[in-house]
């Protein structure tokens, strides 16, 4: 390219390591494989690990979309999507879901499922769920390697305890493959059910922890819970016990971003922008 | 060209471009675009602050980068590194000896003579850091001629080039162990491998040599103050440029490619005892060494090395002494910017959040009534 800058940005060592980590992960559930993870162009915390998927993954057959808080209009997504337009020649981008083979996303995973020939890369700030109870790296490998949770679930317990209530708002410790607990990145508790014998390949990057992981199609994925005291995912039902509806699209379905309008009302709407689209569309016929 | 999705956000990405372009040029007619060579020579202590941090010894892509960044260390440093992450790995240079460093400073606190002689070069430790208003209106001719005139009056004696290594004549002493020729490790090369704890030293060295230098200081502050028991005195501290040997691609005979400037400091610590009850005690070490003039930051390292090679010997009894601490939070490309990450938008999470705590408030509320 004219301004030196290489197809893909990394050089094709960099994307070899990351196809390779990725097979690894891929055989491993669940596993947190180390890999040496290069600084791109833009923040440590703003997607660089997902980046590097993507980066490593594009071809010129690929169409790729990027979603951030579920909405391609982000300025984040926008960035991200702008990079890999500038870098990689020849490659669509989309903001459909059904025409994307590449899904970047930051915070959610799309409302609609996806397809056995789409990948979804999942952008991640703490790939280690045994954060919350052991700061040590070191100590928290051997713990993965023993499958030793047993501190994940006392704090499930403290929380039931103190609160009558498990605390964990996103983020939510999920079980891969009956063997390896991993941080599903910061999706809502209401996407997380959506790993679990999933279509589609699902990739997890951590570029500033260093770190690739996947549920794999069609592997479990399990919420931590107890028998007695189920996982649960986000309430979205008012005060007379009815479902909130998106003030755009009417879904009842969807997972709602709360806010204040100009008139201090506090208002629903759907989080996936695609799929309010889509769902205002169809009702449109 | 393929298609592109293109919606109204990125509009608001090109205005802030455009909004910190304005704020590098705001002198308008009035102002001069920064000189890269001005920015090199006249910045000379943050140019090498860069090179350090970014961890690429590339003297001119240094300066734009300051230039480019309005003089911010951390996003100056960033780009460097970002650039970096550009560029295969061609070769592997051997082991340097530093010996050969044609030096412009070196100084020791352990010896008042040393081989060679001290010799202060340009260092602020004495300046009395009085502002010199003079220069705030210094004209060209007066700056231009300041070189002249030092130049002019220059001893007609030569210095030599290189100099002997403090470390070397206590060695000879017996103060310090001898180079263990069988311990030494395959230079760990932390841009092609994570790290996996435990790390070798030679991995904790390369981690520190491109950290950021204020966190650095700071954690190597606390071990000074109490929280650890280095205790070290500066075996030697030297400034000067390192001749770069690579093996030549026909004759693989080693040939110099060009110099980078360094700066190094060996540490001397107290003596500990030893595993081995028949072994004579000697001093201990710490090294610390990193492009550019930077002597906090190498110090800093040093006794952080000296930290570290105990921690990982007896444990951590302090954060300075723990590996997983230190080495993964002294890189300034990955802290700031996941502080900075902290500015995007949480709105999900914090839905989430939310769903927790009313969830919470309600049963509470509940089971008081």
């Amino acid at each position: 390219m004219s301004n030196g800058i290489n197809f893909a940005f990394l050089d094709e060592y960099a994307k070899r390591e990351i196809r390779r980590s990725v097979i690894k992960a891929i055989c491993i559930p669940g596993y947190q494989v180390p890999y040496s993870s290069r600084e791109m162009p833009m923040g440590r915390g703003f997607g660089t690990g997902g980046l590097q998927l993507t980066l490593a993954l594009i071809g010129a057959n690929d169409s790729l979309k990027v979603i951030d808080q579920g909405s391609d209009d982000s300025v984040n997504a926008v960035n991200l999507r702008k990079f890999v337009e500038m870098t990689c020649p020849g490659i669509d981008t989309t903001t459909r879901l059904q025409e994307a083979t590449l899904i970047q996303s930051r915070h959610r995973i799309p409302e609609n499922s996806l397809r056995a020939d789409q990948i979804l890369v999942l952008q991640v700030p703490y790939p280690d769920a045994l954060v919350i109870v052991e700061p040590s790296e070191d100590k928290r490998k051997i713990m993965h390697s023993e499958a030793d949770y047993s501190r994940l679930l006392v704090k499930l317990y403290e929380d039931i305890v103190k609160f009558d209530e498990i605390t964990i708002s996103h983020r939510y410790p999920t079980r891969i493959n009956g063997h390896y607990i991993i941080d599903p990145s910061p999706i809502p508790r209401y996407d997380v059910p959506k790993l679990h014998n999933s279509n589609a390949l699902i990739l997890f990057g951590a570029g500033r922890e260093k770190k690739i992981y996947a549920v794999p199609p069609h592997c479990s994925a399990e919420p931590l819970a107890f028998d007695d005291v189920p996982f649960r995912v986000e309430n979205f039902t008012d005060s007379h016990g009815e479902r909130r509806a998106c003030k755009q699209c009417g879904s009842r379905e969807s997972f709602l971003d709360e806010f204040i309008d100009e008139q201090g009302e506090r208002v629903y709407q759907c989080s996936d922008s695609d799929y309010c689209e889509q769902q205002q569309e169809l009702a449109r016929g | 060209m393929g298609y592109v999705a293109i919606k109204g956000g990125g509009r608001a990405i090109e205005g802030a471009a455009d909004a910190l372009e304005l704020l590098r040029t705001q002198q308008g007619e009035s102002g001069q675009p920064l000189d890269i060579e001005t920015i090199e020579k006249q910045l000379y202590f943050l140019h090498s602050r860069i090179i350090s941090e970014g961890g690429l010894y590339h003297p001119k892509l240094a300066a734009l980068a300051i230039k480019q960044s309005l003089g911010d260390t951390l996003e100056a440093s960033f780009a460097l590194r970002a650039y970096r992450s550009t560029k295969p790995r061609l070769l592997e240079t051997p082991e340097h000896d530093t010996t050969n460093m044609r030096l412009v400073r070196r100084i020791s606190a352990s010896f008042k003579d040393i081989p060679g002689g001290q010799m202060l070069g340009p260092t602020t430790d004495y300046a009395l850091r009085l502002l010199r208003m003079e220069l705030l209106n210094e004209s060209p001719a007066q700056f231009q001629n300041i070189a002249k005139t030092l130049f002019a009056n220059l001893p007609t004696q030569t210095i030599p080039d290189s100099f002997p290594k403090v470390l070397d004549s206590l060695r000879a002493e017996g103060l310090l162990p001898k180079v263990n020729q069988a311990a030494r490790e395959q230079p760990f090369d932390i841009t092609r491998e994570p790290l996996v704890f435990p790390v070798s030293r030679s991995a904790a060295l390369a981690t520190m040599a491109r950290g950021e230098t204020g966190s650095l200081l700071a954690i190597a502050y606390s071990n000074m103050r109490g929280y650890g028991d280095v205790h070290p005195t500066v075996a030697e501290l030297r400034v000067g440029y390192l001749p770069i040997m690579l093996p030549h691609p026909i004759t693989g005979e080693l040939t110099e490619v060009g110099e980078v400037l360094m700066t190094e400091c060996e540490v001397v610590a107290m003596y500990q005892d030893n595993d081995n009850k028949n072994a004579i005690p000697t001093f201990t070490l710490g090294y610390g060494a990193c492009f550019g003039h930077n002597e906090v930051k190498a110090i800093s390292m040093a006794i952080l090395d000296r930290a570290l090679q105990k921690g990982m010997k007896d444990g951590a009894e302090n954060p300075s002494e723990d590996p997983e601490f230190v080495l993964l939070h002294v890189d300034g490309i990955d802290s700031m910017g996941f502080a900075s990450h902290y500015k995007m938008p949480h709105y999900v999470t914090f839905q989430s959040d939310m769903d927790r705590l009313r969830t919470t408030q309600q049963k509470q509320e509940a089971s008081h009534e």
